[in-house]
């Protein structure tokens, strides 16, 4: 029995709560990628960047609360920090769309020029976040690290085997079920939100019934910002700031909205989830997991583990590629692209 | 005529900066520009005649230089001996699971073929490991510091460029067997996504290409600056033209890599250019333009698009396999999608889509643009905090960063050619 529990116990380290903390901030990211694609209906390459961009505004109004002496006592500082790294976010986001994509959307141009225009946006925030923060790796995490640590759970339950809980792992799944809760209540009970659902589904039929498109447009990358920044500061608490990961998050992103269903709120959510456990579960070495539970002495030899760390995107693009050919639609009916 | 013109300014730009900086570094960046050009052109097949979004282009070009070092390489006979056969063996049983797999789809139907698919998935992964797992061990054991891997062919590193075609071809034709059927979207992610796997790959797989440890003992395509500066006859011709010999080896080691890339870079674009001009560059700008109506015409689209990903892909990875030849060392951890991927499309598109001399044009100036910002945005920046006390953490902060300035430069290029002058600097006629 004790074996069983710290088997459990295991799993639950090293698997289900960091699976937990990651799943959230992609399915965060994906929501951002697929309300843009719904709305402005094109694949957002700079999605990972604009994280990048807010985290890095983030960072550096949490140093500024941070000299002035503000601190949120055991919570990061960087929580009190993020109105301010969203709204540089949004401002940001909404002169691009002003300076760029205005115009792919008057001219009516293909979905891939404005992907292409995209591409271009990445560039320009990766410059400017390089330049103001640099490409090295910055850690802005402070107040208490722990909820539990392995050895208070260790002492609490007895079992051989610890949990711990990071401050950052826990922030990170209250954050996004506040804000994943907000944005679907929006979506489904305000006014602008059913206008965007109506814009979404229907281009033509919203905009013969009086719907204002600069409104949602605008509404759309207000959102997408908001839910970009808080997703990189997350991310970046819970790991660590460096502008390089941040681009390459934008593949698990675009696998979690494409697996989820595209344009779909609630794939996006379910897409982040099914890509982090998998990602996790298949690069985790299950030897001592398999010891706990297998009667006797029996120990494998090898790590037990599927793939590699480094295989990870391998992972997401393995499952990206068979949704793809089983259900284009994705898990929760989305659009085809 | 405003072709020869801009081409004729580019000539300029690298005699300028073979003036003011130095003709050794002129001719460093046009070994790169070339490379970049042959990239640009493969790239251009693909978007130009077809329309395919590829952002995989990262992964092509390190698939080239793979080529490189399995081609040039010493063979390792010890590792060969460790691990050789079960290498072999693991690869007759993935072929084996492969073939279990066609024959499954072929033969069952219903539920069945669904969960024995999944059976043999399952199945032929650890049976794959069990014969994998420790023949990479073996090999990776033997003398890790030099060498762990089972080495290349040993053969002059010139036929790496066929091999690196081959290699991308064979890589394009497995991501366009299954993406190419999809909308533009899910194919740009599926080549974001495979360009990153090849470069996990080549970083993992020690046993094939020494993964992050890097080869650096391939030999040169052309004699080496040492060699040339022992030998007699280049000791008379230096002095001939009354040139440092040092300095006149570095730079004859650069021309000779600039004739040789000159070379197929010419090849390619006339071979580029007659298929452009022939029914089958009609077909494909046909296909690119209306889709549908080149269907209903009888052609096979997605065959097409196969057709031109794989020969696009095929042209990048002879330019990955260049690079690694004048780099002379393959180092899989200096893949970046930025520069590699990203960046070639900049050139594309600012040289001008669908023309082949376009994409040259583009390959050479963002190329140049790129290592002369690196330079450049230094002294901008300088010049920008000039003002600034000099010893205040912005201002320094600022100053080490500025080389990321091209990042933005670059981004900046990209939407101000798309946006004014979509068709790019030549366009297609």
């Amino acid at each position: 029995m004790t074996d069983i529990l710290n088997a459990l116990a295991l799993m639950s380290n090293y698997v289900f709560v960091p699976g937990l903390a990651y799943g959230s901030q992609l399915a965060l990211g994906a929501l951002g990628v697929t309300l843009i694609y719904s709305i402005l209906r094109f694949s957002n390459f700079a999605h990972g960047d604009t994280m990048a961009f807010g985290a890095m505004l983030t960072i550096l109004a949490t140093w500024w609360l941070q000299s002035m002496g503000i601190s949120a006592g055991p919570l990061p500082t960087a929580l009190l920090a993020l109105p301010i790294g969203i709204a540089g976010t949004v401002l940001f986001v909404i002169a691009t769309d002003r300076m760029v994509y205005r115009y792919y959307r008057k001219v009516k141009a293909a979905s891939i020029v404005t992907m292409m225009a995209s591409v271009g946006v990445m560039f320009v925030m990766n410059g400017v976040v390089r330049v103001v923060i640099g490409p090295g790796e910055q850690r802005f995490a402070d107040g208490e690290r722990f909820i539990i640590k392995a050895r208070e759970f260790k002492e609490m339950t007895g079992l051989a085997e610890g949990i711990s809980i990071r401050t950052t792992q826990a922030i990170t799944v209250l954050v996004t079920i506040i804000v994943v809760a907000m944005l679907f209540w929006f979506l489904q009970k305000s006014r602008t939100g059913k206008a965007m659902r109506a814009y979404a589904d229907n281009e033509d039929l919203a905009l013969l019934s009086g719907i204002d498109p600069d409104k949602v447009v605008l509404v759309a990358w207000i959102i997408a910002a908001t839910l970009a920044t808080i997703a990189g500061t997350l991310y970046g608490l819970d790991k660590s700031f460096k502008p390089f990961t941040y681009f390459q998050l934008l593949l698990p992103i675009f696998a979690a909205a494409i697996v989820g269903g595209i344009g779909n709120p609630l794939g996006a959510v379910a897409g982040g989830f099914i890509i982090a456990f998998s990602e996790m579960g298949f690069t985790y070495a299950y030897k001592r997991f398999v010891a706990y539970v297998t009667p006797g002495d029996w120990v494998p030899d090898g790590l037990l583990q599927l793939l590699s760390t480094d295989y990870k995107f391998a992972v997401s693009f393995v499952i990206l590629v068979l949704v793809l050919l089983v259900r284009p639609t994705g898990i929760f009916r989305g659009k085809v692209l | 005529m405003k072709n020869v013109i801009l081409f004729a300014l580019m000539g300029l730009a690298f005699i300028l900066a073979g003036e003011f900086q130095s003709w050794s570094f002129s001719l460093t960046i046009l070994n790169l520009c070339l490379i970049s050009a042959v990239m640009a052109l493969g790239v251009n097949i693909q978007w130009g005649y077809a329309g395919i979004f590829n952002v995989g282009i990262m992964g092509f070009a390190a698939l080239g230089g793979a080529a490189a070092v399995l081609v040039n390489a010493a063979p390792v006979p010890e590792a060969w001996a460790a691990g050789g056969v079960g290498i072999l063996a693991s690869g007759v049983a993935l072929l084996a699971v492969i073939g279990l797999i066609v024959l499954i789809r072929r033969k069952l139907s219903g539920q069945l073929r669904r969960y024995a698919t999944i059976i043999a998935v399952i199945g032929g992964f650890f049976v794959i490991r069990l014969v994998y797992d420790p023949a990479v061990e073996a090999i990776e054991s033997i003398d890790p510091a030099k060498t762990g891997f089972l080495g290349g062919l040993g053969l002059p590193i010139i036929f790496s460029w066929a091999v690196g075609g081959v290699f991308a071809a064979g890589g394009a034709w497995v991501v366009g067997k299954v993406a190419l059927g999809l909308r533009s979207d899910y194919l740009a992610i599926a080549t974001l996504g495979i360009s990153e796997i090849i470069i996990a790959i080549l970083k993992n797989e020690d046993w094939l290409t020494r993964g992050v440890k890097n080869v650096s003992t391939l030999k040169p395509a052309v004699p080496t600056a040492i060699e040339l500066q022992n030998a007699p006859w280049f000791q008379d011709l230096a002095a001939n033209f009354d040139a440092n010999v040092i300095v006149a080896s570095g730079i004859f080691v650069k021309l000779s890599y600039a004739v040789l890339f000159t070379i197929v870079l010419l090849l390619i674009l006339w071979l580029s250019e007659k298929a452009l001009k022939s029914p089958w560059g009609r077909m494909m700008r046909a296909i690119r333009d209306n889709r549908d109506a080149a269907q209903a015409m009888g052609k096979d689209v997605t065959r097409r698009h196969l057709q031109t990903f794989i020969i696009g892909s095929a042209v990048v990875g002879i330019a990955g396999a260049m690079l690694t030849t004048m780099d002379a060392q393959f180092t899989p951890g200096t893949y970046n999608p930025l520069r590699f991927t990203f960046l070639i499309w900049v050139m594309v598109i600012v040289g001008g889509s669908g023309n082949n001399w376009g994409s040259i044009l583009g390959g050479f100036l963002i190329w140049f643009v790129w290592i002369e910002a690196e330079r450049f945005g230094p002294l901008m920046m300088e010049l920008v905090t000039s003002g600034m006390d000099p010893e205040s953490p912005l201002r320094t902060n600022l100053m080490d960063s500025a080389a990321h300035l091209r990042l933005f430069l670059m981004g900046a290029i990209l939407l101000i050619v798309l946006r004014f002058s979509p068709r790019g600097l030549i366009p297609e006629k």
